[in-house]
């Protein structure tokens, strides 16, 4: 009974919980999937489906070092032994494409003070500032037209009846399809990853936009109205600032949709950016600097939000619940 | 039960002197609002409604008018319509004269639900509609802050909508209406959201503004005792479709104040009221009485009455 009335304070519908909790899941929301990699990755019977060779013993074909199916290992192991011929020795281990936290650890810090294996190749920071201005730009041009008109589309119906139905059609269309296309058009360089990266933003942004800008309150127009303002003034006067907040959110969902673009724009053309960092380092086989590389963009991602939360929270003090009691 | 208690009241027709001295006084000030056979209609699936027909009435310079009437009766629309926010199907509205084609600001507007901008402190909010209309921020603050003090609400200037209890944010409405100068103040049941001692406060507090402003007010209400403790006139309604079943002249002298619930001439107009609103046999209703539909569901002897 005590344990019952234990979890139904935790699961109360729709019910916040206390701060402590939220810290306390905050915190338990990254360590669940680290503790289930340790678990994958530390002890010994969970998986671990290969063996690291050690010593090859008298197979001729086994290398020191050697990853093997554990299956082959134990036929080999049982084909010297029933010959009387030296057997390999092996410890259980993960495949290569799946490297400890530690490993990862270590690669996060040696990928960052490890220079480029070529010459004119990039250090990490480097192709990780070149993708982050292929972001900003591409979010950037995608707002300027987007934002404005997802907000026109919203208020004025003519406008929504005009666009709406292209665009709903166009966002159904990869924007990695128009990766050949973009190269023809705007090179190799940058430009066409920034062009998918707007292609891929766009469309959405305009239609979520719009909806928002939908959603405001028409009574507050209503309002603004009966207090003598003109037709022009409500978009500048009431729409805008009622939606801002909203808005906001919107950009900041946006904006970690264009972050999910990015490693197909960075392959179009000559590969860049930290996309070309986890492709080569995927070609050599280091996937602790792969899973490194990913979390950064992780690490990014999340840290951004988060501080653009923290910024909305203290530009918007009015956005309570306010017009409802 | 109400012809017993009518009969012992004198007719809700009889006025003493002074207040008939009022009301003539009152039809001699200019007409500012006249509505001439208005008729508003809806398209719905099943095929037109009228929600407003043959609706005829003049409001009097800085007379305080109810609107009274069952759910239904078209009461809301009527205000929308007065202030332009929607069209109507046949006859004239005409403000001082001049038709209303649409919202302005001479036409002020108190709504049920809080409209505030919650983006705006409470000062900002009441400067919206001068900023609109072209006057300096400066001048406008000036203004506003005239107004906050003279609904007392001065030490919230800078506060924000969300930290105003429901009666301040609409004292704040109402504030921002009349800093405009509208010719009238339309109020669709602005109290109606309240709790009953907020909204016997607001009441008087609306009575005390529209004392000292000159200021024509239409008022929505279905609450009988604000309506008669607030208006001049009572413009009842009858619902499907919405058309005035009497204009009543409210015989409760003025200055009014909360005694007056029990006097004669209150009682008179309120059973004159409910006689029209809630009439003895309803002709025909389409709601199911509550009492043919109960069963049951406790021990016989166990009885609450």
């Amino acid at each position: 009974m005590k344990s019952f009335s234990f979890l139904s304070g935790w699961f109360g519908v729709r019910q916040e919980l206390s701060k402590e909790r939220r810290t306390i899941l905050g915190w338990a929301s990254f360590l669940l999937p680290i503790l289930i990699w340790c678990a994958v990755s530390y002890v010994p019977f969970i998986w671990h489906p290969a063996v690291l060779v050690q010593d090859i013993g008298d197979v001729d074909y086994f290398q020191e070092g050697m990853r093997i199916d554990k299956a082959i290992f134990q036929e080999e192991f049982e084909n010297m032994q029933r010959e009387g011929k030296k057997v390999p020795q092996g410890v259980s281990t993960n495949p290569i494409y799946l490297p400890a936290p530690h490993e990862v650890a270590i690669a996060f810090y040696t990928s960052f003070t490890t220079p480029p294996a070529q010459k004119d190749g990039q250090w990490m920071h480097e192709s990780l500032w070149q993708s982050i201005q292929v972001i900003f730009w591409g979010f950037v041009i995608s707002s300027l037209i987007g934002v404005p008109l997802g907000i026109l589309c919203g208020t004025y119906s003519v406008i929504a009846r005009l666009f709406e139905p292209f665009i709903e059609f166009f966002r159904y269309l990869p924007a990695p399809a128009f990766g050949a296309l973009m190269v023809a058009i705007l090179g190799i360089y940058d430009g066409p990853k920034i062009a998918i990266i707007v292609i891929g933003t766009f469309f959405q942004q305009v239609l979520v936009i719009c909806n928002t800008t939908r959603k405001l309150d028409y009574s507050l127009i209503e309002a603004a109205m009966t207090l003598g303002t003109s037709k022009w003034k409500l978009l500048k006067n009431v729409v805008i600032p009622g939606i801002l907040p909203n808005l906001y959110l919107d950009m900041r969902i946006l904006l970690g949709w264009a972050w999910t673009y990015l490693i197909v724009a960075e392959l179009i053309g000559t590969s860049s950016g930290i996309t070309l960092f986890i492709t080569q380092q995927a070609r050599y086989q280091h996937f602790d600097n792969v899973f490194a590389a990913i979390f950064i963009i992780g690490f990014i991602g999340l840290g951004t939000d988060l501080f653009l939360a923290w910024l909305g929270r203290r530009m918007f003090r009015w956005d309570r619940p306010v017009n409802k009691e | 039960m109400n012809k017993t208690v009518s009969s012992l009241l004198p007719s809700y027709l009889d006025q003493s002197p002074e207040v008939k001295a009022r009301f003539d006084k009152l039809k001699n000030r200019d007409v500012i609002l006249e509505v001439k056979n208005l008729v508003k209609t809806y398209k719905t699936n099943k095929g037109e409604t009228v929600a407003l027909n043959n609706v005829s009435f003049k409001t009097h310079k800085r007379e305080f008018v109810c609107v009274i009437g069952p759910s239904g009766c078209g009461k809301s629309t009527l205000a929308r319509v007065l202030a332009g926010l929607e069209s109507y199907s046949g006859g004239e509205v005409l403000l001082d004269g001049k038709p209303v084609t649409g919202p302005g600001r001479d036409r002020g507007m108190v709504f049920q639900g809080y409209t505030l901008f919650p983006w705006r402190t409470v000062k900002q909010n009441v400067m919206f509609g001068l900023e609109m209309n072209g006057m300096g921020s400066i001048e406008a603050g000036r203004e506003a802050e005239l107004w906050l003090e003279l609904i007392g609400l001065e030490k919230f200037t800078n506060a924000y909508p969300h930290e105003l209890s429901g009666g301040m944010k609409q004292r704040v409405a109402i504030a921002r209406a009349l800093v405009n100068q509208p010719r009238i103040l339309l109020m669709d049941e602005p109290f109606g959201a309240l709790d009953a001692q907020t909204r016997a406060k607001m009441q008087a507090h609306l009575l005390e503004i529209w004392r000292n402003i000159d200021i024509t007010i239409v008022f929505i209400t279905h609450d009988l005792d604000e309506a008669i403790f607030l208006a001049d006139r009572i413009l009842v309604l009858k619902a499907h479709p919405g058309e005035i079943m009497e204009l009543i002249e409210v015989p409760v002298p003025r200055p009014r104040n909360l005694t007056q619930s029990n006097s004669p001439e209150f009682l008179a107009t309120k059973a004159r009221l409910e006689a029209l609103i809630h009439p003895q046999e309803p002709a025909e209703t389409t709601e199911i009485p509550i009492q043919q539909r109960m069963i049951r569901f406790v021990n016989v002897a166990d009885n609450v009455e």
